[in-house]
């Protein structure tokens, strides 16, 4: 076998799930702390093990060209695993507390970091297909955990179905484009479309791919299931859902648009700015209409994926550095604004209206000032990190002659700003429903004053997290 | 011989048929669960055509592999519908309408 150590990481987590998941049968309830500890382990190991096997400079395959490891996925996969190391640092008590299935939480959990590892990585069709259903599979169950919860298993159905429904639109994609190009490596595809990039079976079928991943993405006009999943879902499982899986998506269409089909990049940057247009025109409007903090966040997000998909189709090294970027930096934020959720939610008491968060500055300082610091940089207020993520995307977009682009992403970005700050106004300026004090595990308070002092440290010295983007398309 | 036009022409109907039934269907989710085999299979058609008369055997490894994962989402799809059964006591589509707003 060539080169089977590059996947030493992903090798590794499948026998470790493998693992706790036969074990988590044998433990009795009351000693279930166990999967947690030995998830955190595992994921722990295999950023490790991604970082000892990946190659000091240049690419390598291995499984004859289907998995690929590069500056790309080393980058990738080590801030999926650190994001969802966070990920099951703040579900551990929210979970605890509800008793919903624990375990299982972890296992199909760590199955959908599997899954996202091997999307990162893959060189053919093939691979990111499978690494793309590994992740989808569990997340349909994941959000259908709460079994007794109606409203987490009607959006279990409904995420479901339009999945598989992406699933197959993306599916009818590789299949016209493997006619035209009779390959699945996206290296032979690239080639073959060098030389003869009109081939209307490959534009027809990139079409179907787009839609694919503008569904997987969740950017409008695909966007319908993200509302409702945010929701329904136990919050746990939407931290998960609106974190780690953002980058993995942001890389699969690298993979495809760029590795794949660069040289179509004129058929696909009109479909992605169609997308990103109206993902952020869709997304910000509509949050400014919501009660619901989980939904709110939902539509925010949508207006966030219209930025990381106007990196991309820039279609310049610039633009897809800074796409990263921002995918990256996104994926923390929500991370912590969901945690903040979390930790505000007891037994039996759920976060879900905006008015749920009145006074929290009252009821935790701290955690009011870290949700305030993710809010303003959900935002784009400098010096936080998501005005320079926005900022290196618009140079890039503008960079590509596409000004009139850039302006309408400002100007409704500044129409997001009202529902950022009306949520802070609610935390510092309004009394508390309830004047109990908001406390939590220290772990959990350390992990989020971390991520919110990020926020701010990666905004002041973007180059931590540029310098190696910048240096993963630089080759 | 049958030109690869026609296979390609069936699978586009079955794919056309598949989304209609998704997007048209109000009564039954079983009903909708079906369309996402067919459109699998759909697919599948493509592929195995493809593969013929490209003289390429991947595209026929290709349908293997949809073919587990069919079976993989049919089982979860399922077990998602019977929760939901248990909880609404209806499968009927129009019934999904607690999530909105």
């Amino acid at each position: 076998m060539d080169n089977i150590g590059l996947a030493t990481g992903e090798i590794f987590l499948l026998c470790a799930i493998c693992v706790i998941l036969i074990g988590d049968l044998f433990v009795s309830e009351n000693r279930r702390q166990m999967s947690y500890l030995l998830s955190q382990l595992t994921l722990v190991i295999t950023l490790i093990l991604t970082w000892v096997v990946a190659p000091e400079t240049g690419s390598a395959t291995a499984f004859g060209g289907s998995f690929v490891m590069d500056p790309m996925s080393k980058l990738c996969k080590s801030w999926i695993l650190v994001v969802s190391i966070g990920v099951f640092l703040y579900s551990r008590d929210y979970i605890n507390a509800r008793r919903i299935m624990n375990g299982e939480y972890y296992t199909l959990a760590l199955s959908g970091v599997l899954g996202m590892m091997i999307m990162v990585s893959s060189s053919t069709m093939l691979t990111l297909y499978l690494g793309l259903e590994l992740l989808s599979l569990s997340l349909y169950a994941l959000v259908a955990l709460n079994r007794t919860d109606e409203k987490s298993s009607e959006a279990a159905m409904k995420y479901f179905v339009l999945g598989a429904l992406a699933s197959g639109a993306l599916l009818y994609g590789i299949s016209m484009i493997y006619g035209a190009t009779g390959s699945l490596h996206f290296d032979v595809i690239a080639a073959k479309l060098g030389e003869d990039s009109s081939s209307t079976a490959a534009v027809f079928g990139l079409a179907f791919v787009v839609v694919g991943i503008a569904f997987k993405f969740g950017a409008a006009p695909f966007h319908m299931w993200v509302p409702d999943v945010y929701e329904g879902a136990p919050t746990s499982v939407t931290l998960y859902i609106s974190s780690a899986p953002k980058i993995a998506a942001f890389a699969i269409s690298m993979r495809f648009l760029v590795d794949g089909l660069e040289t179509a990049h004129a058929s696909w940057q009109g479909m992605l700015i169609i997308l990103s247009v109206l993902s952020i025109v869709i997304g910000n409007v509509i949050a400014l209409a919501q009660v619901s903090i989980k939904r709110m966040l939902a539509y925010s997000t949508i207006s966030h994926v219209g930025f990381i998909l106007m990196g991309i189709l820039a279609g310049n090294d610039q633009g897809y550095s800074a796409s990263m970027f921002y995918a990256i930096t996104y994926a923390l934020t929500s991370m912590g604004a969901f945690g903040i959720l979390l930790a505000m939610g007891r037994a039996g008491v759920e976060i879900n209206l905006l008015t749920d968060l009145r006074g929290l500055f009252r009821r935790n300082p701290v955690y009011a000032a870290v949700m305030m610091v993710l809010l303003v940089s959900m935002a784009g207020v400098p010096p936080t990190v998501g005005f320079y993520a926005k900022l290196a995307v618009l140079n890039a977009v503008v960079q590509a002659d596409l000004v009139w682009l850039a302006v309408l992403a400002v100007v409704f970005s500044v129409v997001g700003a009202f529902y950022y700050l009306r949520v802070i106004k609610y935390m510092f300026f309004d009394e508390p429903a309830e004047t109990q004090p908001v406390d939590s595990s220290l772990d959990v308070q350390v992990g989020l004053t971390i991520n919110g002092a990020a926020m701010i440290l990666f905004g002041v010295f973007p180059g931590l997290i540029m310098a190696a983007c910048v240096a993963a398309f630089a080759g | 011989m049958i030109p690869l036009t026609h296979y390609l022409t069936l699978g586009a109907i079955l794919f056309g048929l598949s989304i209609a039934g998704i997007f048209l269907n109000r009564k039954n989710v079983i009903i909708i669960l079906m369309s996402i085999e067919l459109m699998l299979l759909a697919v599948n058609m493509n592929f195995v055509a493809f593969s013929h008369f490209l003289g390429d055997t991947a595209g026929q490894v290709f349908v293997f592999f949809i073919l587990t994962v069919a079976a993989a989402e049919a089982a979860i799809g399922l077990a998602i519908l019977v929760v939901l059964f248990r909880n609404k006591g209806t499968i009927n589509v129009a019934d999904l309408d607690e999530l909105q707003g």
